[in-house]
């Protein structure tokens, strides 16, 4: 196994002598989307035409389908056939494995007469135009025996345990330092269900050649669906041939597969014709998983000179009773701020309610709405300017684990955002600031996530014109993969971009995890560089070995790759005539990337600050974003574009979080009351005006070869706190639940006279 | 959606005339709210008459005040520079409405006679008087933090989500109808609307097949005029409340089952009262249901605001 020290070395990632790492290029596939000519999933022409699927969805959050009648659906205008339990395929039980090695589990559809929440697959209707199959669907008759269902959070607190195999953890004595300490914070914060909304929602195409299946699905991991499909379907791995070549949105919703996945496949079978489908907008609330509400208790004791000596953060949250996850809420606060006492743990609620889940940044962007606030609330107590006490409590090693940082570059962040945002400006007595019926605030946050190597493999081959093509089970969820696997393959083997094609999300390509935990870039690019070096290994072979080439005898050790061009020492040919003469049919090699053995004895992070200026109107209650700025310090950046796309985007996440974003259930239902886009607010263009990042200067050589971290989820972490601080700047309103609608930010104006 | 069939109407008295004689037809105008029902299974026509093309886009100027169309697109009224002279409250409330897209298919008819945004009434699986009379009201007793607080009933709390329709309240419009029998009529546009009663599937006193002509706007009242609607985020968000100024006369949206004409308050004002007393006369009908408390506040701070923002202006 590897070291992080085999990494140190200089490699061409590093010394980027064609100038294309960090170049802000454009998007590889990015003609193709603003044209509308890349095809997603459902839009992918099948070899003949296809039947169209509907799901027929659960009214009810627990119970028993008491009878089902498809009689009149059946017979409705070009229905090619129903299914419900009665009548669907046979599929392998619901989570068994035949294949030890499958990273997914069966995961059968409309088995079974059992309704676990509201929103599940009842009955599959497939018919010969989508309005056909959605007509038909109404005319399906189901009768359900509802059953008491656990569906209020907040009223049910009382079942919350420790989640399966966790234990808080205890560093110190935190009762004791906190109740001597002399400044103190405890204060709950609550964040609500937040659902991904896609712009793509997820969606299946599928036929059949033969025994084996095709499936153009919109999903984040090649291997989980492909693996998933197989299982369920009862057949081997290879008979599935899964393909995600363009995703519109993952967020983290796509990282499992649904039941369009396993009822297009089915269906398919069944016609002997490709069927496709997707979810509608509204049956992607339900559908698809969630990031559930989360409670947090934050207690923070300090010293009048601002160091932290006690420090809990305590997370209850949720989960569907037969899909254990944990929102790991807590999590981040372990690497945060130094303080010698410590606890943080989780408890979770099993309830009835749609699968929670992952989704971007899962632990950080929920939890950060806490502590960050609280750090607020603290300095406030302390008369102390938010950022010192930041930095007061910033620790020598990782204050969990004790572990050497690998890079940290917090404080750089915060001093750097300080400056550029002018923080100085700000009056850190709160509701002084007006603008005619405005009120105007300031507030910063901190934001940390962790980073990821995962293994992965590459392909990368060179065809006799010299156009260099990488292959990898990847893909690209609108994060700009594409691209950056474009910019890695063309500096390591030092050719320009134009000469490098980039195919992914496609099962039958060497696997890479996917995209998910912002490990994408740092996992598949690694994996690319490593390919392309064994690219330049063979083709130095073949140049060396071959008597018609200049480079014949080497030495192999000076060789160059520059300008498209192989070179020893003076001597130099075209890569594409070395291929056409030596190796006519082309080279492949493939590549493979591990985490380094060693590599989790550093405490490895991305880190960054963020800074929100908004404006409360005192009539009304309504925030609106006036400026927000944020540093990130997050490896060597690939593409200064699409990694500021991530970072912003990010942010602007956060500025949904704090605004607008959420969804409520309706507890005599169990369903959310945002079912649309209409309903459920993310921020629109006339929300986000004058925002902002840039990253510092860092490469983390702990971290992989090329020195480089996630950027994915770290925009979103902590952005939310810092517009929730800037409220309570603005107005002296503290919220501590999220979204601060105006409802509640005028209430809290009320209350205080404004 | 279920199957139906469609026809382009060849002048107005036909399309009535066509509504009028098939059960279950429609009259379909951008389609931007009927069309999406129909996806939901909501609104259920067997027939639709396309008025979309007809010609009654015009905006022409008549007795000191202004014609609108009924098909006259909302872009296309929030556009035109006699309207922007005369009316800039209306052209506020349109342009804060949906969003361009949106405006650039939806008209003035069908505007006024979209239907409520109530998520109860959206989600089929949950009992709604409206949608399905004599089940219930979801929303009372829901989450329900968007509903009226003026003029509900225990059958139905929902409000009429137009903004364009309180600016007209506030102007006095009314609307110029056809009737199947090829008659006429007028009725002011407060009037337009019913309060949901026990009755909240029907929600205006139009007779099936009745087809909105036109908007006559009166003359712009003296004095200033201004809309301010509160929502959720900056832009394409519906209102959580409103309010439309012009002169003297004062509406609120986003508070009722149609655009509430504030008469007490206008009363008030016109009796020499404050803005802040004025307010209060009208608030005394208001009643909260649970979640929507805040919206009293809303109406009470923004009216008093506006009206002062208003006086500055006039
Ligand atoms: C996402 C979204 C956000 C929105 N936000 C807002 C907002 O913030 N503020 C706002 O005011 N609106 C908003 N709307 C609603 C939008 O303004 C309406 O959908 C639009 O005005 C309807 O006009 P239309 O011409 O498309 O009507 P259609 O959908 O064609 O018709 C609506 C109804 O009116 C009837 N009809 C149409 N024309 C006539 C006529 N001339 N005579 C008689 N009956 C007629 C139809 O039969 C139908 O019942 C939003 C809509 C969407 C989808
Ligand atoms: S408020 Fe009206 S529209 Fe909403 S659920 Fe009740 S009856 Fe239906």
């Amino acid at each position: 196994m590897s070291s992080v020290k085999d990494w140190a070395a200089p490699n061409p990632i590093t010394e980027n002598r064609g100038g294309l790492i960090g170049k802000g290029v454009d998007r590889y596939e990015g003609k193709l989307k603003v044209t509308g000519t890349a095809p997603y999933a459902y839009e992918v022409e099948p070899p003949s035409p296809p039947a169209y699927g509907y799901l027929v969805t659960a009214p009810i959050a627990r119970g028993r389908i008491a009878r089902i009648d498809a009689a009149v659906a059946e017979a409705s205008p070009g229905v090619h056939f129903v299914w419900t339990h009665h009548n669907v395929p046979a599929q392998a039980s619901r989570g068994s494995r035949a294949n030890p090695r499958s990273q997914r589990a069966s995961n059968p559809a409309l088995v079974g007469d059992r309704i676990e929440y509201f929103g599940q697959s009842v009955a599959f209707v497939v018919a010969d135009t989508f309005e056909n199959a959605r007509a038909a669907a109404n005319l399906v008759e189901v009768e359900y025996a509802a059953e008491p269902a656990v569906v209020d959070f907040a009223a049910s607190l009382d079942q919350a345990d420790q989640p399966p195999g966790e234990e808080d953890v205890h560093i110190g004595d935190f009762p004791g330092a906190y109740g001597s300490a002399p400044v103190t914070v405890d204060e709950t914060y609550v964040s609500p269900v937040q659902n991904h909304v896609q712009m793509e929602p997820v969606a299946t195409l599928a036929w059949w050649d033969g025994d084996k299946v095709t499936v153009h699905t919109s999903i984040q991991m090649v291997k989980g669906g492909q693996h998933a499909l197989a299982e369920t379907l009862a057949i081997p791995g290879d008979r599935v041939h899964l393909l995600t070549r363009y995703i519109g949105g993952g967020f983290g919703g796509k990282g499992q597969p649904y039941d369009d996945l396993i009822l297009a496949a089915l269906g398919a079978r069944e016609l002997g014709r490709p069927v496709k489908i997707a979810y509608t907008r509204q049956q992607m609330f339900h559908g698809t998983i969630h990031r559930p509400a989360v409670i947090m208790r934050v207690r923070l004791g300090a010293e009048p000179d601002g160091r932290l000596t006690a420090f809990a953060v305590e997370a209850t949250t949720h989960c569907a009773r037969n899909a254990i996850f944990t929102e790991h809420a807590a999590n981040f606060s372990r690497n945060l701020y130094a303080a010698p006492n410590r606890l943080t743990g989780h408890r979770l609620v099993k309830m009835d309610l749609p699968g929670a889940g992952p989704m971007r940044a899962p632990g950080e962007a929920p939890g950060m709405l806490s502590l960050e606030c609280a750090m607020d609330e603290l300095a406030e107590k302390l008369g102390m300017d938010p950022i010192e006490l930041r930095i007061r409590n910033e620790p020598d090693v990782d204050p969990e684990t004790g572990k050497p940082f690998s890079i940290r570059q917090l404080v750089q962040c915060l001093t750097e955002g300080a400056q550029r945002f002018a923080w100085d400006r700000r009056n850190p007595k709160p509701g002084q600031v007006r603008d005619g019926r405005w009120l105007v605030g300031m507030g910063m946050a901190c934001a940390i996530r962790g980073n990821f190597l995962l293994p992965a493999k590459a392909g990368v081959r060179i065809d006799a014109d010299g156009t260099i093509t990488l292959r990898q089970g990847m893909t690209d969820i609108g994060t700009g993969t594409y691209t950056i696997l474009a910019q890695i393959t063309a500096e390591t083997l030092g050719v320009s971009l134009d000469k490098v094609k980039v195919e992914i999300g496609d099962s039958e390509f060497p696997p890479a995890p996917g995209s998910g935990g912002q490990f994408g870039a740092a996992t598949a690019g690694s994996a690319a560089y490593e390919a392309g070096m064994n690219l330049r290994k063979a083709l130095t072979e073949l140049a060396v070995g071959d008597p018609n080439s200049p480079l014949y005898g080497g030495p192999a050790e000076y060789v160059t790759f520059e300008n498209g061009l192989i070179g020893i020492e003076n001597r130099t040919e075209a890569l594409a005539a070395l291929v056409a003469r030596a190796a006519p049919e082309g080279v492949y090699v493939e590549g493979s990337i591990s985490p380094a053995a060693d590599a989790r004895d550093y405490s490895q992070h991305t880190y960054g600050a963020h800074f929100a200026e908004v404006g409360v109107d005192t009539v009304t209650g309504e925030v609106r974003m006036r400026k927000m700025f944020g540093v990130f310090a997050a490896g060597r950046i690939l593409n200064a574009k699409t990694a500021k796309s991530q970072i912003t985007g990010g942010m602007i996440w956060g500025v949904g979080t704090a605004l607008t974003e959420g969804n409520a259930v309706d507890p005599r239902y169990g369903s959310f009351i945002n079912q649309d886009m209409a309903g459920y607010l993310v921020p629109s263009h006339a929300d986000i005006v004058d925002l902002d990042a840039i990253f510092l200067d860092e490469a983390d050589d702990k971290a992989n070869p090329m020195g480089i971290k996630g950027v994915g989820e770290l925009g979103i972490c902590g952005a939310g706190a810092a517009v929730a601080n800037a409220i309570y700047n603005a107005v002296g309103v503290r919220l501590r639940d999220y979204p601060m609608t105006p409802d509640k930010v005028l209430a809290g104006m009320i209350a205080k006279g404004l | 959606m279920r199957p139906f069939t469609y026809e382009r109407a060849a002048d107005a008295l036909s399309a009535v005339k066509a509504v009028a004689s098939t059960p279950g037809a429609k009259f379909l105008a951008g389609g931007t709210n009927l069309l999406d029902l129909m996806k939901l299974d909501i609104e259920r026509p067997t027939h639709l008459v396309d008025v979309g093309r007809l010609p009654l886009a015009g905006i022409e100027s008549a007795d000191g005040g202004v014609r609108l169309g009924g098909a006259a697109t909302n872009s296309q009224v929030a556009a035109d520079a006699t309207v922007r002279a005369l009316y800039p409250v209306l052209v506020q409330a349109i342009v804060s409405g949906g969003s361009g897209q949106l405006r650039n298919k939806a008209t003035v008819g069908g505007n006024l006679l979209q239907r409520t945004r109530c998520a109860y009434f959206y989600d089929t699986t949950k009992p709604c008087n409206k949608r399905q009379p004599g089940s219930g009201c979801g929303a009372l007793g829901g989450l329900n933090r968007n509903s009226a607080i003026f003029g509900a009933s225990d059958h139905c709390i929902a409000t009429h989500p137009s903004d364009m329709a309180v600016a007209l309240a506030a102007l006095g419009a009314s609307v110029e109808t056809l009737s199947p029998d090829g008659s006429s009529r007028t009725l002011a546009v407060q009037d337009l609307h019913r309060l949901p009663g026990d009755t909240p599937q029907i929600e205006t006193d139009l007779v099936p097949g009745e087809l909105i002509t036109a908007v006559i706007l009166p003359p712009p009242p003296k004095g200033g005029q201004a809309y301010a609607k509160v929502r959720d985020r900056a832009s394409y968000a519906g209102g959580l409340a409103s309010v439309a100024v012009a002169g003297g006369q004062v509406a609120f949206g986003a508070v009722a089952h149609k655009a509430w004409r504030a008469e007490k308050t206008e009363a008030a004002l016109a009796a020499g009262a404050s803005p802040a007393e004025a307010v209060e006369a009208e608030l005394a009908d208001a009643r909260a249901n649970g979640r929507n408390a805040f919206k009293i506040d809303v109406i009470r701070r923004l009216t008093v605001a506006t009206l002062a923002e208003q006086g500055r202006g006039a």
